[in-house]
């Protein structure tokens, strides 16, 4: 499976660094050189710096032939675009995005691609924690 | 009208100050605090300080009504992208108008179906080739939605079209000629046209059909 991650922050680098163990080719992209650092000095896969909407710099990533985009950038309309774009124009079997923003992310799912919402996981884990404690 | 402006840089205040000055009825979004309170001065209750592409912020500035128009004018091209999305698709907003500050990004707004788009660098550079004379074919404008752009063209001296009426030229497949404009004068080009050198003629076409229109139009009258 070959895997592009555009957004290479502290999300990204982990789950890339996740999936190239579990044998998975992953290109890693992000806009600044020194998010290489955090896939560490042996890190076997591509490292591509560019800005995530640039078309060049994605196509230069493998968009096209990619099996799933993760969209990891701290931008969350940033990650709603590329994911849209994946998903229609380059028609990427799996595109999932993170998106911190619960309504944002409420009304960008079900578009075909997966939305994960941080803020939204942690409100109801909070939330489950709170009440949890009414109980005991 | 109610219109929604999202962006407070010089485009969207001055895009403000017009609308006010028409009567129109008009609030601005602007997320930068400085920026917000020097617009608040000007502007007082219009403007509306937050994040344009959060939906409790565009639903205090009035989306919910919907207005009119929604401008999304920032600084970041997938903001107005998202907001537009938003605007017309959660809250029902008929017409959306989105500034493309990167031309490169223009494709992700066609994709994503957000038009009109403006972008102050292709303007630019479409008055460039305005005024450069070796652009034999200028773009005036685009209509993206329904497919059609109208370009103007110089008919030459020598050129194969001069001295040709409009119903003698095999123009291309989804090409009209608009309008022959002569000294000044424009007249709606009709088939009994009679083109002159020196004609500026108004073209409406399909996108991708300028090189055979050129053809047409500009290719020298083969020497006998």
């Amino acid at each position: 499976m070959k895997a592009l991650i555009v957004g290479c922050g502290r999300v990204g680098s982990a789950l890339a660094k996740r999936l190239q163990k579990a044998e998975w080719e992953v290109v890693a992209l992000d806009e600044s050189e020194e998010a290489l650092g955090r896939l560490g000095e042996d890190w076997p896969g591509e490292f591509h710096v560019g800005h995530a909407l640039d078309i060049r710099v994605l196509e230069d990533a493998g968009i096209a032939v990619a099996d799933a985009l993760i969209a990891s950038t701290d931008g969350d309309n940033t990650n709603i675009v590329v994911a849209q774009v994946a998903k229609l124009r380059y028609e990427v079997p799996h595109v999932a995005a993170r998106i911190l923003d619960p309504a944002r992310a409420q009304f960008y799912s079900g578009r075909g691609f997966d939305v994960v919402s941080p803020t939204g996981t942690a409100i109801e884990a909070l939330t489950d924690s709170a009440l949890g404690s009414e109980k005991a | 009208m109610f219109l929604l402006v999202v962006g407070g840089g010089k485009v969207g205040v001055s895009v403000t100050r017009t609308l006010l000055g028409l009567n129109h009825e008009v609030a601005l979004i602007e997320q930068e605090r400085n920026r917000f309170e020097r617009l608040e001065e000007e502007f007082e209750h219009r403007a509306v300080y937050g994040d344009g592409t959060e939906l409790f912020v565009l639903e205090r500035a009035g989306i919910t009504r919907p207005p009119d128009i929604v401008v999304a004018v920032t600084g970041d091209d997938e903001d107005n992208i998202i907001i537009c999305q938003l605007a017309r698709e959660k809250y029902g907003v008929e017409k959306v108008i989105a500034r493309v500050n990167d031309p490169r990004n223009e494709p992700h707004f066609d994709l994503l179906n957000i038009s009109p788009t403006v972008s102050a660098t292709n303007m630019v550079l479409a008055l460039i080739e305005h005024e450069v004379p070796q652009h034999e074919l200028v773009h005036l404008l685009e209509l993206r939605k329904e497919n059609l752009e109208i370009v103007e063209v110089e008919i030459k001296r020598g050129s194969s079209a001069e001295g040709k009426r409009v119903e003698e030229l095999r123009l291309p497949e989804s090409t009209r000629l608009i309008s022959v404009m002569r000294e000044g004068k424009a007249e709606i080009a009709v088939g009994s046209t009679e083109l002159r050198a020196g004609d500026q003629v108004l073209a409406i076409l399909e996108p991708g059909r300028e090189t055979e229109l050129k053809k047409v139009l500009l290719d020298e009258r083969a020497r006998v």
